[in-house]
């Protein structure tokens, strides 16, 4: 019986536990009899709850040990015996017998295996069989424990509420708990390539090329890890370009709809502008590489400027008009905040709309809009999809806005892509630079958030 | 004291002479629904008038009329006239711009904004290009901040926010800010009713001193302030002018047995 038979017999089990629980709280009420604490389905979820919980953790740990137990009952058998001494074929001859035996093979490579099918067969469906008696035995025992205490004054109620929070608590930490394994991922593999490169370089070179010969003989560079290129374009790209137009873009759109538009404008026109962030990255990257890409370089050409058609404007334009829902709605936020009394004070000092917005509602709200702003960066410099299909591979110095630059996006996916070998500095120089990013975006998220909260602050 | 001789002979007429504004048959309504009723009043030049009557009346309604701030309130809609010196202050050709520097505002909740003490007064005169200097543009600062009474607590720290001061302060600086641009009436929509006992004295104190140089409206629903601070005073009833005269007559011998209901605490 394989395990998500039993697993799925446990919950068979929990139904009946629960409309037996049930049926037996309700037979405690009725007319003139104390009233129950809990609802009758309470209690049934109470008694449900102790029947598959603590049977299926036994399930689980079970099925850990047992692969143990299995291969020690296999080694102690007299076939065994027969088994080469060299550790890897000992393994392969172990595997290939429970593959069989457990049917996901139908024949081996190696014949000795054949003649531990038998002895994998029995191990396996003696240990299936003990697990199987105690999961029941499990389920059987803490429900019909929990069955004994249903009464009247039974707290059903309270302890399902108690199991719930734990659920709850149990999903939020999953979340957090595969950050931190993110980051600890990241953080090891860019140990072992800072253990290969020197910080010192790959945070302050100026020379980026990872290109490594894999053989002595192979013509190729030796690779040099200089990160300042890439951090360079990201900026150029996410921080210049694209905050030069998403900002005054997204800030503008957000006065005119808070501060000029009728309800009725503004009620179709802000669902439209946030729109905008919900189109896929990958379409902007068509919009950048097809339609903005060629502009900018003939446009470049024009102006007697060296350009390629890869350039850091095509991207920073198109990334900037993605950003801009992010800005406006932060800013469209901040500034519906400033009490409508600020906006009274100066209007009635004969200030025109524009001398109010211009003087009083936007200083108010600029804690806000920064915070709108630094979020932006953030998602900017992160953003992958545009800077691939756009900003080119070349890692150029550069500040000529038609020229190539690369970003760090861009080149982790370069890295990453196609075979790896992971003891090479080129496959881990991604991990570095995914490490750096991760770490320029946590701040820029921390500061931005304790901005936006300092001025909210302000205002309460 | 000469001032308010000089008016008692009008005796209880509804209008003063050489009023400084003038409503005839006013009506606000937002909406649907008529906040306004009706009103026409006299108000000025130089003294104050009180609007008083029980919350939801149209007191401060009409108050926002005589500036316009009710243009703010998109559902809102004025009719009749109303003129400042014979000028009807919503014809086409006015500009509201310069009206609301010449008919100020203080609100009920002090409103400074987020910027320094000095850059609060200096706001006016900045958008209305009063000054042509930094050293003029100190010394209307400094002559509003003195005519405000505030000017002695806050000499030393001008370039401190505005928003530190406390809630008095506050309102102080907000009178200071409206009379910086100089000008000829002054709007007060409760401008204590946020303050405490000793605040509030101080603001009464204050509206006397102004009101040798500038008409003041002041909205209240604190009867003993109204009594204490104004000349004239205005009963409002459910969006209807229901009594208007001199002060001491309202409060001691009033005509209409609502205002008399309403002044001795029966409703309101």
């Amino acid at each position: 019986m394989s395990v998500a038979a039993i697993a799925l017999l446990i919950v068979g089990l929990g139904l009946v536990a629960w409309l037996a629980a049930r049926a037996r709280a309700a037979a405690f009420a009725g007319p003139g009899r104390p009233r129950l604490h809990s609802l009758p389905g309470q209690h049934g979820w109470y008694v449900a709850l102790w029947t598959v919980i603590p049977a299926l953790l036994f399930l689980a740990g079970w099925n850990e040990l047992s692969g143990n137990l299995i291969y020690a009952q296999v080694l102690a058998s007299p076939e065994a015996s027969s088994l080469p001494d060299f550790g890897m074929q000992r393994q392969a001859v172990l595997s290939e017998a429970y593959a069989l035996a457990s049917g996901q093979t139908q024949a081996a490579f190696n014949p000795q295996a054949h003649a531990l099918v038998p002895v994998y067969a029995r191990a396996i469906a003696f240990y299936n069989w003990i697990g199987l008696a105690v999961t029941v035995l499990v389920a059987f025992a803490a429900g019909g424990w929990a069955f004994t205490r249903i009464s009247p004054q039974f707290r059903a109620r309270t302890r399902v509420e108690r199991v719930v929070m734990a659920l709850l608590l149990l999903a939020s930490l999953i979340a957090i708990l595969t950050t931190l394994g993110i980051v600890a991922s990241l953080l090891f593999e860019s140990l072992r390539f800072f253990s290969m490169v020197s910080p010192i370089e790959f945070l302050f070179g100026l020379n980026w090329s990872p290109q490594m010969a894999i053989r002595a003989d192979q013509a190729g560079s030796s690779g040099a890890f200089g990160a300042i290129p890439l951090f360079w374009g990201t900026i150029f790209i996410g921080a210049i370009i694209a905050m030069l137009v998403a900002i005054p873009l997204g800030l503008m759109s957000a006065i005119y709809l808070t501060q000029y538009s009728s309800a009725r404008l503004r009620s179709w026109m802000k669902p439209l502008l946030e729109i905008l962030a919900g189109v896929p990255t990958v379409v902007y990257g068509y919009f950048a590489a097809l339609t903005v890409a060629p502009a900018v370089r003939d446009l470049g050409l024009t102006l007697g400027i060296p350009s390629s058609t890869e350039s850091a404007l095509a991207a920073g334009l198109v990334m900037g008009i993605m950003i801009i829902p992010f800005v406006s709605s932060m800013a469209d936020d901040s500034l519906a905040a400033v009490p409508q009394a600020m906006r009274d004070g100066s209007l009635a000092m004969g200030a025109t709309t524009s001398e109010t917005i211009r003087k009083v509602l936007v200083p108010a709200a600029l804690p806000g809009v920064v915070g709108g702003v630094l979020l932006a960066v953030s998602r900017a410099i992160g953003e992958t999809m545009i800077v691939v299909m756009a900003a080119g591979l070349a890692a150029n110095l550069t500040a000529n806005p038609f020229g190539s630059v690369t970003t760090v996006t861009t080149q982790i996916v370069q890295l990453l892509t196609g075979d790896q070998e992971f003891d090479s500095p080129k496959t881990l120089a991604a991990f570095a630079l995914g490490l750096v990013l991760f770490g320029v975006t946590l701040a820029l998220n921390i500061i931005a958030l304790r901005v936006v909260k300092k001025y909210r602050e302000a205002y309460e | 004291m000469t001032e308010m001789t000089a008016l008692s002979t009008d005796g209880r007429a509804a209008t003063a002479p050489a009023a400084k504004m003038s409503a005839r048959n006013v009506t606000v309504f937002y909406g649907d629904k008529k906040a306004v009723d009706d009103v026409s009043i006299d108000v000025g030049p130089e003294h104050v008038t009180a609007f008083i009557g029980p919350s939801g009346c149209g007191k401060s309604t009409f108050l926002r009329t005589l500036n316009r701030m009710n243009d703010t309130i998109p559902s809102a809609r004025v009719e009749g006239r109303i003129e400042l010196d014979g000028e009807d202050i919503y014809a086409s050709s006015m500009d509201v711009v310069q009206l609301r520097a010449r008919v100020g505002m203080v609100f009920q909740k002090p409103n400074p904004f987020p910027k320094s003490i000095y850059e609060n007064v200096a706001y006016g005169p900045r958008i209305h290009g009063l000054a042509s200097g930094t050293a003029e543009l100190d010394h209307i600062v400094e002559r509003s901040l003195r005519r405000a009474g505030l000017w002695d607590e806050v000499k030393d720290r001008l370039s401190e926010s505005g928003t530190a001061l406390s809630g008095g302060q506050q309102q102080r600086l907000c009178i200071a800010r409206a009379i910086a641009v100089d000008p000829e009436v002054i709007l007060m929509d409760e401008p204590a009713s946020a303050l405490d006992p000793i605040a509030t004295a101080k603001i009464e104190e204050l509206i006397h001193e102004l009101r040798g140089n500038y008409a003041i409206v002041i909205v209240t629903h604190n009867m003993q302030q109204a009594a204490r601070v104004s000349q004239r005073t205005a009963f409002f009833h459910l969006g209807v002018l229901v009594e208007y005269g001199e002060t001491t007559e309202i409060f001691t011998n009033p005509r209409e047995t609502r205002t008399k209901d309403y002044i001795t605490g029966r409703y309101g």
